[in-house]
């Protein structure tokens, strides 16, 4: 799910690329499934992503090139679970 | 009696939800329950040419849903087994010939007769799905390994769960396991991981099925290594027992699938 989204978000992948056609089969219904499972668009989901930096760099530095986001089902309900790390400001 | 109910789904069509009908109800019957398939696909009834009974029909669901007939009457009983049945789809009436309260009460008063009830769930996600499901206590959704019917796999998981129908696990048939450790099919893992659901069996790819659907014997009728001894499996685990996965190609893949059963 992570690495579906991050590139759904833009964002390189750090693993390895394998060019299997499950792994593109499998990234591609990653990305699919957050589009339906919370039914916002692409186009939506960017500037969700920018929106939600633009306020976290108010009040912290925030790594944006490390940034995570993914969709979980679990018993109940789905859950948006975002990573803001954050970079050291000591260095 | 006080029977259960489950319904089969998948929202994909042609991933093989009346073949898994077919077979896991005869396989329970071989078992020695008591089981009625229902075909809730109306105006497009094949569960009873796959069971091999399309000459026997009389009466079908919309005819006991009309009064027409009694329950008993539209019932067909298999060339096989003498207790398992068949409840005919209608072939010339649409969705709308059933609602789902009159889907519910009909399940309701087979269960008093049967141990099992299966029901056979049309494709899509209209009024036909939610008819096939009222009834149901709990659903099995059918998938293969491609991204169309995961995607809608997940989508129908979504949609029980709003209706109340919790917990559904998931058949994934035609595995190829050639194809798997070439890396040209996603495999178990994969599915399971991104669905997010209980695995409930694994049906390898296998030419057989073709075979039996041609005559009309569900596969599991005969012995059968591959698809055949996959939906026994599958009926065991309903009754509640704990079968092993089969083993698709070799030791480390089935390590593997046992860890994933070892989550839930």
């Amino acid at each position: 799910m992570t690495i579906g989204l991050l590139e759904f978000l833009g964002f390189k992948k750090k693993k390895k690329k394998d060019e299997s056609s499950k792994n593109v089969a499998k990234e591609r219904l990653q990305f699919i499934l957050v589009q339906d499972r919370i039914k916002l668009s692409p186009s939506e989901m960017e500037s969700l992503k920018k929106d939600l930096l633009k306020v976290m760099k108010k009040y912290v530095d925030v790594d944006d090139q490390e940034i995570e986001m993914e969709i979980n089902r679990e018993e109940q309900m789905m859950a948006m679970v975002a990573n803001f790390p954050l970079r050291r400001n000591n260095q | 009696m006080a029977g259960k109910s489950l319904v089969i789904t998948s929202g994909k069509g042609g991933v093989g939800k009346t073949t898994t009908v077919a077979n896991i109800g005869t396989a329970l019957a071989m078992m020695d329950y008591k089981v009625c398939l229902i075909d809730a696909d109306i105006g497009l009834r094949n569960l009873d040419v796959v069971m091999g009974l399309e000459n026997r029909i009389v009466y079908d669901i919309v005819d006991v849903v009309e009064e027409n007939c009694r329950l008993e009457q539209a019932l067909i009983r298999d060339k096989r087994h003498k207790n398992l049945f068949l409840l005919p789809a209608a072939q010339t009436r649409d969705k709308t010939a059933v609602q789902p309260n009159q889907m519910e009460s009909l399940v309701e008063d087979l269960k008093k007769e049967m141990d099992y009830v299966v029901i056979d769930s049309p494709a899509g996600i209209e009024q036909g799905f939610k008819n096939a499901i009222a009834g149901a206590d709990f659903a099995l959704i059918v998938t293969t390994p491609e991204v169309s019917a995961v995607r809608d796999a997940d989508r129908i998981i979504g949609l029980l769960e709003a209706e109340g129908l919790r917990n559904p696990e998931v058949i994934i048939n035609r595995i190829n396991t050639d194809m798997v450790s070439r890396g040209d099919m996603m495999n178990i893992e994969d599915i399971i991981e991104i669905l997010a659901v209980k695995l409930k069996g694994i049906v390898p790819e296998d030419n057989i099925i073709i075979v039996s659907s041609n005559r009309g014997e569900p596969v599991v009728l005969k012995e059968n290594p591959k698809a055949g001894q996959a939906f026994k499996n599958i009926a065991r685990r309903i009754t509640g027992e704990e079968v092993n996965f089969i083993s698709l190609e070799d030791n480390s893949f089935f390590t593997k699938l046992k860890k994933i059963f070892s989550f839930s």
